[in-house]
């Protein structure tokens, strides 16, 4: 369950970072990403995953969050 | 030599790799890689921030380097207590050539070394006092400090003292922020995490300290420089090309900063990020907490620095665009005749570096603008966001090393046979000693500033002075030389 750090940059690109892990990864999609509903599987450019438990409310981004793990990543 | 294809470079580092033991070299293997422009991600040639192999030369420094010696060091007015035994903070005093105005001993620290010097009953019965015996001295002795770190050596966290506690107690006592820092040597696997635990430390005791105090004025065009430790004078170099620019430099991180700078830090529009291994992990803190966004940039070379300055523009209004064009105007003329001294003179040679922090990549830049070409570069301490970042800054099939030993390098320059070798002050002499031109890039081997375009005419001018220095002919004894200039007359008469 690493604490992972999603930011996105100016052109709306959005990265996910693990300082423990020293990831530094372009977000290829988010599972939920609707104003009442955010979270859920993210994959990224590398084809690991991350299971976030979706919000109720869309955060603010950057946003240090807990994830899991998925299976290949 | 020309320059070598994919397969040479791979063939070399296997040769290199031949004499260590099966286990050595297979894990060996991962830190070392031709640059291939095709991969997106580093991970996938080039392994980093691991464990060093016992028994090979390391370059690497320790936790305590990292944040005592980078981080915060430079922090001018705060007294920075190297608390262990003495020799840490001894040897490495006032080495990394981090300028600051001010007088050394009443309002300024750095190059002074402050140590609770630990005995054996110390160690024995724990040092929380002497450390708040120490605080206590400073405040009688300097009384104009504005406030203390406890930089933690190995033996604080061997025997499990609470500086937390001694820090809070004489914070209250002196009114002065007081920071232990948990930075013992033995921590992580080189000075990086020393930089992550410094920056957490600034973090949880520091950047926090004006949130409800909003006396501060700002201007919507307020920055900060962060990650520029003023060696040699370089912040200063960059603070002027963004003051001109018309922009305000809040503060300055952390060379010649104070803390004050720091803890108004949050009130800035714009994070500037130079050394982004040692404190991107703050800029992303603040960027979370505070909605700061922040950026890289590189001020090395003109190339670069009118890049960066351009992007650093982007992020303001059109006055600052149009300032930032007429200072990029008023330098053309000085760094165009730089270019023209000394490019001639350096044109096509090369070059391979191997230092820490964000030089091995930024610096490629500079010795383009020069007409030269960096052939390999490695980081001291670098992690894999350094790698994604450097691969499409490298040549293609260039030479990659990570945590290079002192066998490797020696054997990747005979073979590649560089013109000029950038790296520190312990290689320094063993390059020399064979005959090549070097230059000490932690430092800028006492010279300096490098950053801007003023930085750049020193640069150039030292690479020159290096480069084409008239002692690099006279290495060989001068009876051995006769020899072989009269073997060369023969094969030229012949």
């Amino acid at each position: 369950m690493p604490n992972v750090m999603i930011r996105q940059d100016q052109t709306g690109k959005k990265t996910l970072y693990v300082a423990k892990r020293d990831l530094e990864e372009d977000i290829v999609s988010i599972e939920f990403e609707a104003a009442d509903r955010w979270g859920g599987d993210i994959t990224l450019a590398d084809g690991s995953t991350y299971y976030i438990e979706p919000l109720d409310v869309a955060p603010e981004l950057p946003i240090t969050i807990r994830a899991k793990r998925g299976a290949e990543g | 030599m020309s320059v070598m294809s994919r397969d040479e470079v791979e063939s070399l580092i296997q040769e290199v790799l031949e004499v260590y033991p099966a286990k050595a070299k297979k894990d060996r293997t991962k830190h070392l890689a031709p640059n291939d422009h095709e991969l997106e991600q580093s991970k996938k040639c080039i392994t980093s921030n691991k464990k060093s192999l016992p028994g090979v030369m390391t370059i690497r420094g320790c936790a305590y380097a990292g944040s005592k010696g980078v981080v915060w060091g430079p922090v001018k007015d705060m007294i920075h207590i190297s608390h262990g035994p003495v020799g840490c903070g001894q040897y490495s005093r006032a080495g990394r050539r981090n300028y600051y105005i001010g007088t050394t001993g009443v309002n300024a620290f750095v190059t002074m070394n402050f140590t609770s010097d630990f005995q054996e009953k110390d160690i024995v019965f724990g040092g929380d006092k002497k450390l708040a015996k120490l605080i206590d001295e400073i405040e009688t002795l300097f009384p104009l400090n504005k406030g203390v770190t406890i930089q933690s050596e190995c033996p604080i966290g061997l025997i499990g003292d609470d500086i937390e506690a001694v820090a809070k107690k004489k914070t209250a006592e002196h009114g002065k922020t007081v920071v232990p820092v948990r930075c013992e040597g033995f921590r992580g696997v080189s000075q990086s995490l020393g930089h992550h635990i410094a920056n957490d430390a600034v973090r949880d005791w520091v950047l926090s300290a004006r949130d409800e105090d909003n006396s501060f004025e700002t201007t919507p065009y307020d920055v900060a420089i962060i990650g520029d430790y003023n060696i040699g004078g370089d912040a200063w170099s960059s603070r002027i090309l963004l003051e001109e620019m018309g922009l305000r430099v809040v503060a300055q991180w952390s060379g010649d900063g104070t803390i004050s700078e720091m803890e108004l830090t949050p009130k800035v529009k714009l994070n500037l990020v130079h050394c982004y291994r040692s404190m991107n992990y703050i800029s992303r803190h603040m960027e979370e907490k505070y909605k700061i966004p922040w950026i890289e940039y590189n001020f090395f070379g003109p190339t670069k620095t009118v890049e960066s300055l351009r992007k650093i523009a982007s992020h303001f209004d059109e006055t600052i665009q149009a300032k930032c064009e007429e200072v990029i105007e008023k330098y053309r003329p000085e760094w165009d005749s730089v270019i023209a001294k000394f490019r001639p003179r350096l044109e096509g040679k090369r070059v391979m570096l191997y230092v820490g922090g964000l030089r091995p990549r930024h610096v490629i830049g500079a010795y383009e603008d020069l007409g030269m070409e960096v052939v390999g570069t490695g980081y001291e301490f670098g992690h894999n966001d350094d790698y994604d970042r450097t691969i499409k800054e490298m040549g293609d099939a260039t030479l990659l090393y990570d945590d290079v030993t002192g066998y490797e390098f020696e054997e990747f320059v005979k073979a590649v046979k560089p013109d000029l070798i950038g790296s520190g002050i312990k290689e320094k002499y063993i390059f020399q000693k064979m005959g090549v031109p070097f230059r000490q890039m932690h430092s800028w081997d006492y010279s300096g500033p490098y950053h801007g375009f003023d930085g750049f005419a020193i640069f150039a001018r030292d690479m020159d002075m290096t480069l084409n220095n008239p002692c690099w002919k006279m290495l060989q004894a001068p009876w051995k030389k006769t020899e072989a200039a009269a073997d060369e007359a023969v094969a030229a008469s012949a």
